[in-house]
């Protein structure tokens, strides 16, 4: 359990003057819910673009698995193993939930022009294997039913169950959740813990953003906290409540 | 004759053909929103190699069917390197350049093809050799010829045939994924080089079969015929909403009706000798109408008109084309 996946050292990112990420540096355990939590504004974000290849980074390395990971495209990230979600919804939203998550099996498969216009032998096996397994990936995240139904009718928390669908579609062996829970009501919320949980126990490394406290103490193994883009915390949650810098983070600093 | 059907039936034939060319304008668009004014030079290049080719073996002995066919299957792979080479060195370069770079090297591209052709081909016109018998079929007081049921028929099956691509298969889900947004999509494993390249090889590809076609509709190829085959169709393609595949079907064939209709029906309209009223009386208006003259205002040869004021209204009342939805939402 103990073996690292991803281990981050002196990230920077600036935009412009603003310093978005000072040598941030951590280290995510294989199998483990890695929470990364912080006010608004602090680089959760940025952090988790970086990681993705979403964003250049201006300093800093990221090992995957023990080698360094090639963040110049997004493409060659998940062909490493990272998957993600968005804050935001990023469905394609005029296809039906089931070609989200075949989308998805891209980073696994190639797919041509021209074997999909021949149907070939190996084209159609293949297509039906990822028909098969997008199907089976709506079931574990239990929307099944909605599969030919058009991303963008589908109701906010299911668009997060296939946003995760879609994620798990690349195989990924880390899974970065930004902040999933937001907008949810309780229930959803709820729900979406059991989802989470489900999926530590298949072996899945899990990363979360996100801004329900609650949430987050009582689901990860161990938290981060990041301030003004700079990590100030890094433990298992009871740790991380009881540490003095976040409290003043999150409460203010006028107690001095 | 039945002038409505008949003008009904030249109005698919062309709308077919417009439809089939603004597949390629709305493809690429679909995925990268550049509009590839170079496009329409690439389906009259088509029409140029299968002119060429089809002239060469007329004379041959081979069945008509099977030259006309060597000419289309020469075409295709042509236009499909054109295409892809179009891509590869005009606009990949200019991928992340500001909007008006590739858009400005797209009409460049035109004038260039078109440049071309005129040293290949010369700036005679092609005439498409007179090998195939075209019978003419009467229905309900019109004609329809068989190069007409042929244009419509192979149109329509080109139409389904990439509807299928593009809903049905893997490949084809990638294009849509791409088109939606293509940083996710790249972030799925799409390679979206590889989507991109495809759109603009396919939309030659069909390009080139309706080069030919429009060209042994009208009995010429010529190198200037792309500009406003091209013209009419991108007006197809907005007039469908723009990026949208069903939309582009939608209006090249609208486009073709309201073209047909409007020059059958316009010499009539604007008799003003026909007007209520206007044939009787002693004045100036009663004897030039007089003994059943015409006096006619607009003429068939408005025919261009009409597509560009079609395309002045869409834009006018509906900005996103009649299939189109949230263009501004593209970031």
């Amino acid at each position: 359990m103990s073996d690292v996946i991803l281990e981050a050292r002196g990230i920077d990112k600036r935009f412009g003057g603003v310093q978005a990420l000072k040598g941030v540096a951590l280290t995510i355990r294989s199998g483990e819910i890695y929470g990364l939590i912080g006010p608004n504004g602090a680089g959760k974000t940025t952090l988790f673009n970086v990681f993705t290849g979403l964003y250049p980074r201006d300093g800093g390395e990221v090992l995957f698995c023990g080698s360094p990971l090639n963040l110049e495209s997004p493409h060659q990230v998940a062909a490493a193993g990272i998957a993600r979600t968005f804050q935001n919804f990023r469905l394609f939203g005029n296809m039906t939930a089931l070609e989200n998550v075949m989308v998805g099996r891209h980073v696994r498969t190639r797919a041509g022009v021209f074997g999909a216009i021949l149907r070939t032998r190996a084209e159609r096996t293949e297509e039906a294997a990822i028909r098969r397994r997008a199907d089976e990936l709506l079931h574990y995240v239990g929307i099944a039913d909605r599969a030919d139904d058009l991303a963008r009718h589908l109701s906010y928390g299911d668009q997060r169950r296939l946003e995760i669908a879609r994620a798990l579609a690349t195989e990924p062996k880390l899974l970065a959740l930004d902040e999933p829970a937001a907008g949810m009501n309780a229930t959803e919320t709820a729900a979406l813990r059991g989802l989470i949980e489900g999926l530590r126990r298949d072996g899945l490394t899990v990363l979360l953003i996100e801004h329900d406290v609650k949430l987050v103490m009582g689901l990860c193994d161990r938290v981060a906290v990041l301030d003004y883009g700079e990590k100030i915390a890094e433990d298992v949650p009871e740790a991380v409540r009881a540490n003095t810098k976040v409290i003043e983070a999150y409460l203010g600093t006028s107690a001095h | 004759m039945d002038t409505l059907l008949q003008q009904i039936i030249n109005g698919l034939t062309t709308g077919s053909v417009y439809a089939v060319v603004a597949l390629g304008y709305t493809m690429v668009y679909g995925v990268i929103q550049l509009i590839n004014f170079a496009h329409g030079e690439v389906v009259m290049i088509g029409a140029m190699v299968a002119f060429s080719i089809i002239t060469s073996l007329a004379g041959s002995g081979m069945p008509p069917l099977a030259i006309v066919l060597a000419g289309v299957i020469a075409a295709i792979p042509a236009c499909m390197a054109l295409g892809y080479l179009l891509e590869r060195a005009a606009y990949r370069p200019l991928r992340h350049a500001p909007r008006l770079a590739p858009l400005i090297t797209a009409i460049g591209m035109s004038i260039i093809l078109q440049h071309l052709a005129l040293l290949a081909w010369g700036r005679n016109p092609l005439a498409f050799p007179q090998i195939i018998d075209n019978r003419v079929f009467a229905i309900g007081g019109a004609a329809i010829s068989s190069v007409q049921i042929a244009i419509i028929l192979l149109s329509l099956t080109m139409m389904a045939g990439l509807s299928w691509f593009v809903y049905r298969t893997r490949f084809g889900i990638a294009i849509r994924a791409t088109a939606e947004n293509v940083h996710v999509a790249s972030l799925m494993g799409v390679n979206a080089d590889r989507v991109i390249a495809a759109t603009f090889v396919i939309g030659a590809g069909l390009g080139a079969v309706a080069g030919v076609m429009y060209g042994s509709y009208y009995g010429i190829a010529h190198y200037t015929m792309g500009f406003s085959l091209g013209l009419k169709a991108f007006s197809a393609a907005v007039l469908g909403g723009i990026g949208n595949i069903a939309g582009a079907m939608l209006g090249g064939i609208l486009l073709g009706l309201v073209e047909a209709l409007g020059t059958g029906y316009i010499g009539d309209l604007t008799d003003v000798c026909r007007w209520p009223g206007a044939g009787e009386g002693t004045g100036w208006m009663g004897e030039r109408c007089a003994d059943g003259a015409h006096f006619v205002l607009f003429g068939s040869n408005y025919q261009e008109v009409f597509a560009f004021l079609m395309l002045i209204l869409v834009l006018v009342f509906r900005p996103s084309g009649l299939l189109g939805e949230r263009v501004s939402e593209r970031a």
